[in-house]
């Protein structure tokens, strides 16, 4: 146990636990709405476009944080569009979109020289957060939390059902528009330490493992908060220990934690049928 | 008094018109049918009362200090996932979302007027199940019950019963005639269903490519239009 807060006496490994855990956090209350909207593929097609955004602010001299958030919040409200858009293919644009722009980041990456590992960006390093950027995770995080608890009730008929919504005088694109900039915000942040092609995990797998062990929004929403917290806590810890690259681990642990979920729900419904 | 009129109102989608010059209205206590073979706007017809889609041209007015937020609206129940982890309770009470304003959170009142409602609709011992675990019938009672919690003057439903068993298709008729009758919502309701329309309509709408009929229940049965398109039998 003395190894455990050992660990994170080291700065780097602070900052990591710190801001990793407020992220996991946002990311699985903003997840649920977006998993069961059907728009989880939004998480990964943003985090495609913050590698873009990234690579151009390297390329520039520029600090990371301030190109890409912009960068990713006007892709969210674009991909909101087309993703809601009955006549486009939604899910192929949201490819066209999210791979156009990992593309485009490799290429300036490679031109540019810059001496950035490309790895890093990929696939998250905890060694890449900033005490700037710490700062930032911990404010979004504190933003994104405090938006999600105080339109709670409007994003929760939102996401049940858009139509009465509507029907009722809710204002429903805006408060879509709102869950897309949320999303932006807490992908980047996420980013630097899950990596590209990892950060979305936080946004699918903890609502996912929730949704099997509970049945009602609000039970759901708290139960993929805990689940998320934990799995990142524990992953960072197993990576640390084990020499595992990090974003990896804490998936792998997410995804442990979501197949548990899983078998957990085939018992449970077996012994209902038995009753 | 009337508490909705239309005059000359034209619907349709894109600029295709579906049906145009539909003059009616619906006064506070009435119960109307809207009734017609798919594609004859009825669903149209109802997004156009309910502002989820413009109408072409034409008037929709809401008279007698009507407002939009005292209309509430029961949507086809295929809108809805039926895996959508939601506990009964919880979606009635989303039924107050138009009665914020600005304030973040539901109001004891709001919670108040949910739980009466949901004793209304019979279903207050299910507050606390799941919605993907009730029955067909529960489910639409819940609906039922969020649609009167956001609407204390009129509902507009979109086919009620379609789905249900025969026993929930009954108990769900006599739920909204309870409504109707004992606390004088003003029913709008699309429906299939010209035995039920017959039995508890107070005016009916028809709408069909050849023309359109308004007027109160007894008007229609003796109507051309009745017998063109039921052959005239009597229902009852």
């Amino acid at each position: 146990m003395t190894d455990f807060f050992e660990l994170f006496t080291y700065s780097f490994m602070l900052r990591a636990l710190v801001v990793g855990t407020l992220i996991s956090l946002c990311s699985a209350l903003l997840g649920v709405s977006l998993v069961l909207k059907k728009y989880s593929m939004i998480g990964d097609g943003l985090s495609h476009v913050g590698f873009g955004a990234l690579a151009i602010s390297a390329a520039l001299n520029l600090s990371p944080l301030a190109v890409s958030i912009p960068i990713v919040i006007i892709a969210s409200i674009l991909l909101l569009k087309v993703s809601s858009n009955k006549k486009l293919k939604g899910d192929s644009a949201i490819a066209v979109i999210s791979t156009s722009a990992l593309a485009i980041g490799v290429i300036i990456v490679s031109v540019s020289g810059t001496n950035t590992d490309l790895n890093n960006y990929m696939f998250g390093s905890i060694l890449s957060l900033s005490s700037t950027d710490t700062v930032m995770g911990i404010a979004v995080s504190v933003i994104v939390t405090l938006m999600f608890i105080l339109f709670y009730h409007r994003i929760f008929a939102v996401t049940f059902d858009e139509e009465f919504a509507v029907a009722t005088g809710t204002n429903v694109g805006l408060f879509n528009i709102l869950i897309a900039i949320l999303t932006s915000v807490t992908v980047v942040i996420g980013m630097r330490i899950m990596g590209t092609l990892l950060v979305s995990s936080l946004i699918i797998f903890p609502p996912l493992s929730a949704i099997r062990l509970c049945d009602t929004f609000k039970v759901v929403t708290i139960a993929s908060a805990i689940i998320s917290v934990i799995s990142f806590i524990l992953g960072l810890t197993l990576s640390y220990i084990l020499s595992f690259p990090t974003g990896a681990t804490v998936v792998v642990t997410n995804l442990t934690v979501m197949l548990c979920c899983f078998i957990f729900k085939v018992f449970k419904d077996k012994i209902k049928r038995k009753k | 008094m009337s508490i909705i009129k239309c005059t000359n109102l034209s619907i349709g989608y894109n600029d295709r018109i579906i049906q145009s010059n539909l003059n009616f209205e619906i006064g506070e206590g009435d119960y109307l049918f809207i009734i017609g073979e798919n594609g004859s706007g009825k669903s149209t017809l109802i997004k156009s009362l309910l502002g989820l889609q413009k109408h072409i041209s034409g008037e929709i007015k809401y008279c007698d200090n009507l407002k939009s937020n005292q209309i509430g609206y029961l949507p086809q129940s295929s809108n809805i996932s039926p895996d959508f982890p939601a506990g009964a309770m919880e979606i009635v009470l989303s039924g107050c979302i138009n009665k914020l304003g600005l304030k973040p959170f539901y109001s004891a009142k709001n919670i108040r007027k949910a739980k009466h409602n949901m004793e209304l609709m019979k279903i207050d011992h299910l507050k606390n199940e799941s919605f993907q675990k009730l029955s067909g019938g529960q489910q639409q009672r819940v609906l039922l019950a969020r649609a009167l919690t956001s609407g204390s003057k009129a509902l507009i439903l979109d086919e009620p019963v379609t789905g249900l068993d025969p026993i929930a298709t009954s108990d769900m008729y006599s739920l909204i005639e309870t409504i109707n009758k004992e606390y004088r919502v003003a029913v709008i309701t699309v429906s299939h269903d010209i035995n039920a329309a017959f039995k508890y309509a107070s005016h009916i709408l028809h709408l069909s490519d050849s023309g359109v009929f308004f007027g109160t229940k007894n008007e229609y049965r003796n109507s051309k239009f009745h017998k063109k398109f039921y052959g005239g039998g009597i229902y009852d």
